[in-house]
């Protein structure tokens, strides 16, 4: 019996009955439509949670200096000073990098009228800087920009708690303050961020430009602040900092240039470089990448240890993908359920429909049909039952979480390996479950079968 | 001239008279009704010749079914052979005998066994789908198109069973029957369920059958009158013929039963 007509008897056994054909297949259609939307809602929360972990900084990378040693006593992690805000621009042009910026860091107080506060940060930085830790919606103002980065323009944002501390609740744009005795305008208010996973204050924050944090207010205040501008101020330009590179990085600027701009002539480094990758996943490609690039831009040779630390959030990257892994096996089992009843649905109206086309088995075989062929047939019928139950599920679960997304603005997501595990599911269902009574079927005596009432 | 044609004639005669379509020795059945056995059939013996028109009769639990089984390849005998067309066919496997089923024999029940919710051209067909001879489905529509036509349905053939009246679904039942031009037609009380004017028309139908195309017919009947259209009627009882031949010529021509290309039409 060729296969186009066990396909043709099959969907003609099936339209011969298309009630209890519908019913019978219900259980698959529900059961696909079900996994389907799961998978849907399922892999589009699992990316907004994916997201909101991003958020908290689970893809961010953070580059430190090396360690400093001097005959045995070595100085800790960024105690010495080789990353440069050229580092930064560098980084950024790694494909797996979405954003980085160059942190220069201070730690002095802050006046605003009558009133002080010690920021817990004060961070120089880019506006990368608030890409990476996700902050780029303000509560009030505007973000600095390209540039006032480049001028070393004293403008400012200034997170929540210094708003309470000292500006008790008035608005502070356009508002002055002063930092270190600069002048700092304020054209921006952060949003509120709460405490960070150590339990620090995460709004108690100044973010301006590095160039005047760097070269304005750190000036006076990074010998006694700063260990890797004390560092710095050591080992000057004379010196040379990378092996090879004896001439001065930058041209010597003319007296009146000098006296003019705040801009020393030497080598400007920063205290750390924050590092955003495209996704979680892609971290361990951009540590490589980044590791790389910065080996080359320092002139390390092979076999010498890096000047330079990347951190990665480990602890949250696995968070990350265990909740990830979870949410998977939780639909996995809520699939897998679904379709179990499904199966147990067709089985048993299969079942049904052996004995009660017994007779007609029967006439079959005693035309010449062969055990075989009638398995074939039942089979065939199951596979087709399911397999168009599936078909109508996944337009029935497509369906849904469209609907989801659109009346309950739930975040949705196609998932193609759900749609072809649905179908190879749902003709696995078919086989396993139509085996059974197809087999009884086919192991009917046809001077039995021919006889049933 | 004819001295070839002769000869050729005279050797298929031979032949025929030698090589009985089916010949049947010592055929036991026994039935194993748990501890007890049971025996159906005690050793039947006998020979239809081809184009033969054969009542197998009997009352009810005489055996005659489990007969018309083993003759139709439907069962095996416990013991016993059994020659269908030369070929000992009493030890075949299931699908062996399926093969035969499919290639030499059609049958007719006393219930018609259409299938439901099928047109009467797709009933004919169905037997083609198991058929080892692939035929394409448009030669398998024409052959049952056909073979619906001599049975006079040629109107009905979109028509499903439970739109045709009882002789109706008989004839579909025979052109199922004869759509893989078997050579042995077994019907089984095939006119149980019919009143007595389609019952004529159902049995005139068999015997042109017999009579124009040489095929042979075994007739599972109870009722005489239905056995009087046979050449030859066999009577079972209790397991076992009960005698031997009647002559075919003792078989009266029925006078005033209508032919069924009259009655089809």
């Amino acid at each position: 019996m060729k296969s186009y007509r066990v396909l043709r008897t099959a969907f003609k056994a099936i339209r011969r009955n298309i009630m209890r054909s519908i019913l019978t297949t219900l259980g698959i259609m529900i059961g696909i439509s079900a996994v389907i939307t799961m998978m849907e809602i399922g892999k589009g929360s699992s990316s907004a949670i994916q997201r909101t972990i991003s958020s908290m900084g689970a893809n961010t990378l953070m580059i430190l200096p090396g360690t400093a040693s001097s005959g045995g006593v070595t100085f800790g992690s960024g105690s010495v000073m080789t990353l440069t805000p050229q580092d930064a621009e560098a980084i950024l042009k790694e494909p797996t990098v979405r954003a980085a910026a160059p942190v220069v860091r201070a730690r002095t107080q802050v006046i605003y009228r009558d009133r002080n506060w010690v920021p817990m940060y004060i961070y120089g930085t880019t506006y990368d800087f608030l890409e990476v830790r996700d902050w780029t919606d303000l509560s009030d103002g505007v973000v600095f920009t390209e540039e006032d980065v480049r001028t070393g323009n004293t403008v400012c944002l200034v997170g929540q708690t210094l708003v309470r501390e000292l500006f008790r609740g008035e608005s502070p744009l356009g508002k002055t303050l002063r930092v270190n005795n600069v002048t700092f305008k304020v054209i921006g208010v952060l949003s509120k961020k709460g405490g960070n996973m150590m339990g620090m204050d995460q709004d108690d924050i100044l973010v301006a430009p590095w160039t005047a944090i760097k070269f304005r207010v750190s000036r006076s205040t990074m010998g006694s602040i700063n260990q890797s501008s004390s560092s710095a101020q050591d080992s000057d330009v004379s010196n040379g900092l990378y092996p090879g590179s004896r001439t001065s990085l930058y041209p010597v600027p003319a007296e009146n240039q000098t006296t003019s701009r705040p801009n020393p002539v030497r080598f400007t480094n920063v205290d750390q470089i924050l590092v955003s990758a495209r996704s979680a996943e892609n971290v361990s490609a951009s540590i490589s990448q980044i590791t790389e690039l910065l080996r080359q831009r320092h002139r390390i040779q092979a076999g010498e240890p890096d000047d330079f630390v990347i951190r990665d959030m480990t602890e949250m990257t696995n968070a990350l993908t265990s909740t990830s892994r979870l949410m998977t096996n939780l639909l996995l089992g809520v699939a897998l359920i679904s379709l179990v009843v499904g199966g147990v649905g067709i089985m048993n109206i299969m079942l049904v429909s052996v004995t009660e086309r017994t007779r007609e088995i029967g006439v079959r075989m005693s035309v010449g049909a062969r055990g075989r062929d009638i398995l074939r047939q039942f089979l065939a019928e199951a596979v087709v039952l399911c397999l168009a139950g599936g078909a109508i599920g996944i337009m029935i679960g497509r369906g849904g979480s469209y609907l989801v997304r659109l009346l309950l603005n739930w975040p949705t997501e196609i998932s193609i390996p759900a749609i072809i595990a649905a179908v190879v599911v749902s003709v696995g269902v078919g086989i396993v479950f139509g085996y059974y009574p197809a087999w009884k079927a086919s192991r009917l005596d046809p001077i039995d079968a021919l006889r049933y009432e | 001239m004819h001295v070839g044609r002769l000869l050729t004639r005279e050797a298929s005669v031979l032949e025929r008279r030698e090589l009985k379509l089916i010949r049947v020795v010592d055929v036991h059945k026994t039935y194993l009704l748990g501890e007890i056995e049971l025996s159906v059939l005690k050793g039947i013996s006998l020979q239809i010749a081809r184009a033969e028109l054969v009542a197998l009769m009997g009352s009810s639990g005489s055996g005659k079914t489990t007969l018309m089984n083993i003759l139709g390849c439907l069962d095996r005998p416990t013991s016993g052979q059994y020659w269908l067309d030369g070929e000992d066919v009493s030890r075949l496997s299931a699908d062996q005998r399926a093969v035969i089923r499919n290639r030499k024999m059609g049958f007719v029940f006393q219930n018609f066994n259409l299938l439901p919710r099928t047109s009467a051209l797709e009933n004919v067909m169905m037997p083609l789908s198991y058929s080892h001879e692939h035929v394409s489905e448009r030669e398998a529509r024409r052959r049952a198109t056909s073979m619906l036509e001599r049975v006079g349905l040629g109107s009905r053939l979109d028509h499903e069973p439970s739109q045709l009246s009882g002789g109706q679904q008989q004839r579909v039942a025979i052109a199922r029957a004869l759509i893989n031009n078997p050579s042995l037609l077994f019907a089984d009380e095939p006119t149980g369920n019919l009143d007595s004017v389609t019952s004529r028309e159902i049995l005139s139908m068999f015997r042109q059958l017999n009579r124009e195309q040489g095929l042979t017919i075994v007739l599972v009947t109870h009722d005489p009158e239905v056995a009087r259209h046979a050449q030859r009627t066999i009577h079972i009882s209790d397991g076992s013929i009960q005698d031997g031949l009647r002559p075919a010529s003792a078989q009266p021509y029925l006078p005033g039963l209508k032919g069924p290309s009259e009655v089809c039409a």
